[in-house]
């Protein structure tokens, strides 16, 4: 908030921060008669994406999350919230499921990425993620998607094609890992710092280039000090951009939507700069 | 093929090469077999290895040469030009640099787009121009494929990209990441018309480009031995310490499971694209 400034380094330690709220502390946190719905109906249950219904702000809605842990035991049990296949088809799943039911969905998104290995691989990875995109595109429910810590990459977009898109004040948002693109731009993971300050990886980075739409402010510090206040801070930002959207018909929702996304980027044509995402 | 794809063939520079003293132009050495072929055959055949079938990388110029009917090509957005809305500069890559250096070179970005024909069936094509920064997908290449979406559903036809690509752009950010959306909504709108999506995965295809439009599409055509998959092999080998099996993440590991409809040699494609196009037309949306 105030005090010393933060590099950008310092933000990501802070939006890593085991003791930072989680995806299940939200859900906890802001609805009442949640349930767990699990599975893909395909292959298999992946718990670094939490999927399920509950009531928040007086209906039904529905909520998937990358989750991560706060110790080690519970990171193996969530793979550090890096999902799978499976998880990216478990939320397809309760997308077209809130769909069906007319449940506007809520989108925490935390994860470092998508799971890179030997069966990520197998089972479709990339099919899995660009299915998502491409659902979420239009699909007929109002969706609010906040970046609670780490935002990175096609794993993060997977589950955050939104109305409003929504941003802790400490959370990141990145094409990459500051460690990834350090390796690729410097060939050198070890200047990881450089590269989250040369990315531009923070919120107010991102409000500056009109990707989000909110920055949720946290206590001093970084919301592992005080969960419950930040808890409150995005109850309070959820229900406005809810009540906000829910004004809207569907069709005039899919249309701001799709303008929110097709006019992200910067080029020029010819001399002149026409597209610009502020 | 004709004069058109006569371009400095590339893996001539080894030693060994060197000793034995043959032309530089004359002789193609596959760096699939190691085979020597006559350049000229071996142009002939698409840049395809008469010996093993290792297909080489083509530029976007002699992709469309190969596919679309002669004089359709038609290109579009091709002032579009890459900014820099991070003002991104590191020691190794300072991207407007990067940019111009590769421009004068006479490289504009790394896709190109316009409209073609094959067998007079029109259709919108997009073709990575994987020498520019590997492929990249930044602003520019995001903008052309929305826009070729957008001009497929208004003019009723189908989209053909063919997708080479390192992955998003790193150089510009949350920008780069953003285009798999701005792709996704597009190529959604174009669905919503009932316009087919092909997408045609080249070696190498990995990162944003496969995990949004490239993978979404209604069908994806992959050439033999091309390495398609979302993270590379070196950063799964080094993130998990896994050992891949060597077929890992080819065209042929994706048709095996399930992920592409068919592995297409290049020689076949402009006949299964034509088969396509006339199996996807819509009466109904041309008249």
């Amino acid at each position: 908030m105030t005090a010393p400034e933060l590099t950008p380094w310092d933000t990501v330690q802070i939006a890593r921060h085991a003791q930072r709220p989680h995806t299940l502390d939200y859900i906890r946190g802001l609805t009442e008669d949640f349930v767990e719905l699990r599975g893909d109906r395909r292959f298999g249950d992946d718990a670094a994406m939490i999927a399920g219904v509950g009531r928040f702000a007086g209906q039904t809605v529905a909520i998937l999350g990358h989750q991560k842990g706060s110790n080690t035991k519970e990171n193996l049990k969530h793979n550090f919230g890096s999902p799978h296949p499976e998880g990216f088809r478990k939320a397809l799943r309760i997308m077209q499921h809130a769909a069906k039911f007319g449940f506007p969905l809520l989108c925490f998104i935390d994860t470092s990425g998508a799971s890179p290995n030997l069966a990520s691989e197998e089972r479709g990875q990339a099919e899995a993620i660009a299915e998502n995109l491409l659902v979420m595109a239009d699909l007929p429910i109002p969706i609010v998607a906040t970046v609670i810590g780490e935002g990175g990459s096609g794993g993060a977009l997977a589950i955050g094609i939104a109305d409003r898109l929504l941003m802790l004040e400490h959370a990141v948002y990145s094409v990459a890992s500051p460690e990834a693109s350090a390796a690729i731009l410097w060939r050198d993971g070890a200047q990881a710092p450089e590269a989250a300050a040369a990315m531009r990886i923070t919120a107010r980075d991102l409000a500056e280039f009109g990707i989000i739409d909110e920055v949720i402010p946290e206590p001093e510090g970084g919301a592992h000090l005080d969960p419950v206040a930040v808890i409150a801070q995005v109850r309070t930002a959820l229900q406005q951009h809810l009540d906000a959207i829910a004004a809207h018909s569907i069709s005039a929702l899919l249309e701001q939507r799709y303008h929110k996304y097709r006019r992200i980027g910067v080029v020029h044509e010819r001399q002149a700069a026409l597209f610009d995402s502020r | 093929m004709k004069e058109f794809l006569r371009r400095t063939p590339r893996y001539f520079t080894s030693p060994k090469q060197a000793e034995q003293q043959i032309p530089d132009d004359l002789w193609k050495k596959c760096p699939g077999c190691g085979e020597l072929t006559y350049t000229k055959q071996w142009l002939d055949n698409a840049k395809v290895c008469p010996k093993c079938g290792h297909h080489e990388r083509m530029a976007a110029a002699e992709w469309i040469e190969l596919l679309v009917d002669k004089g359709s090509w038609q290109e579009h957005d091709g002032d579009l030009q890459p900014a820099d809305p991070l003002h991104f500069v590191s020691p190794r890559n300072n991207y407007a640099e990067k940019v111009a250096t590769l421009q004068e070179q006479g490289l504009n970005e790394s896709s190109v787009s316009g409209n073609a024909q094959i067998e007079e069936q029109p259709f919108a094509l997009c073709v990575s121009e994987f020498g520019f920064m590997g492929g990249s997908m930044g602003s520019v290449m995001g903008e052309k494929i929305a826009r070729a979406a957008e001009r497929a559903a208004d003019e009723g036809m189908a989209l053909v990209t063919i997708n080479a690509s390192g992955g998003a752009r790193m150089q510009e950010g949350i920008l780069s990441l953003m285009q798999m959306a701005k792709t996704s909504v597009a190529l959604a709108r174009l669905g919503d018309v009932g316009q087919p999506h092909i997408s045609i995965l080249i070696d190498p295809c990995l990162g944003g480009v496969t995990a949004s439009y490239a993978s979404s599409a209604d069908i994806i055509l992959a050439e033999p031995g091309a390495v398609v998959g979302f993270a590379g092999r070196r950063v799964i080998e080094q993130t998990i310490r896994q050992k891949l099996p060597p077929e890992f993440q080819t065209a042929e590991f994706l048709l095996e499971h399930g992920m592409i409809d068919m592995v297409t040699p290049r020689a076949e494609l402009r006949g299964v694209l034509a088969k396509f196009l006339r199996l996807y037309r819509r009466q109904s949306v041309r008249a």
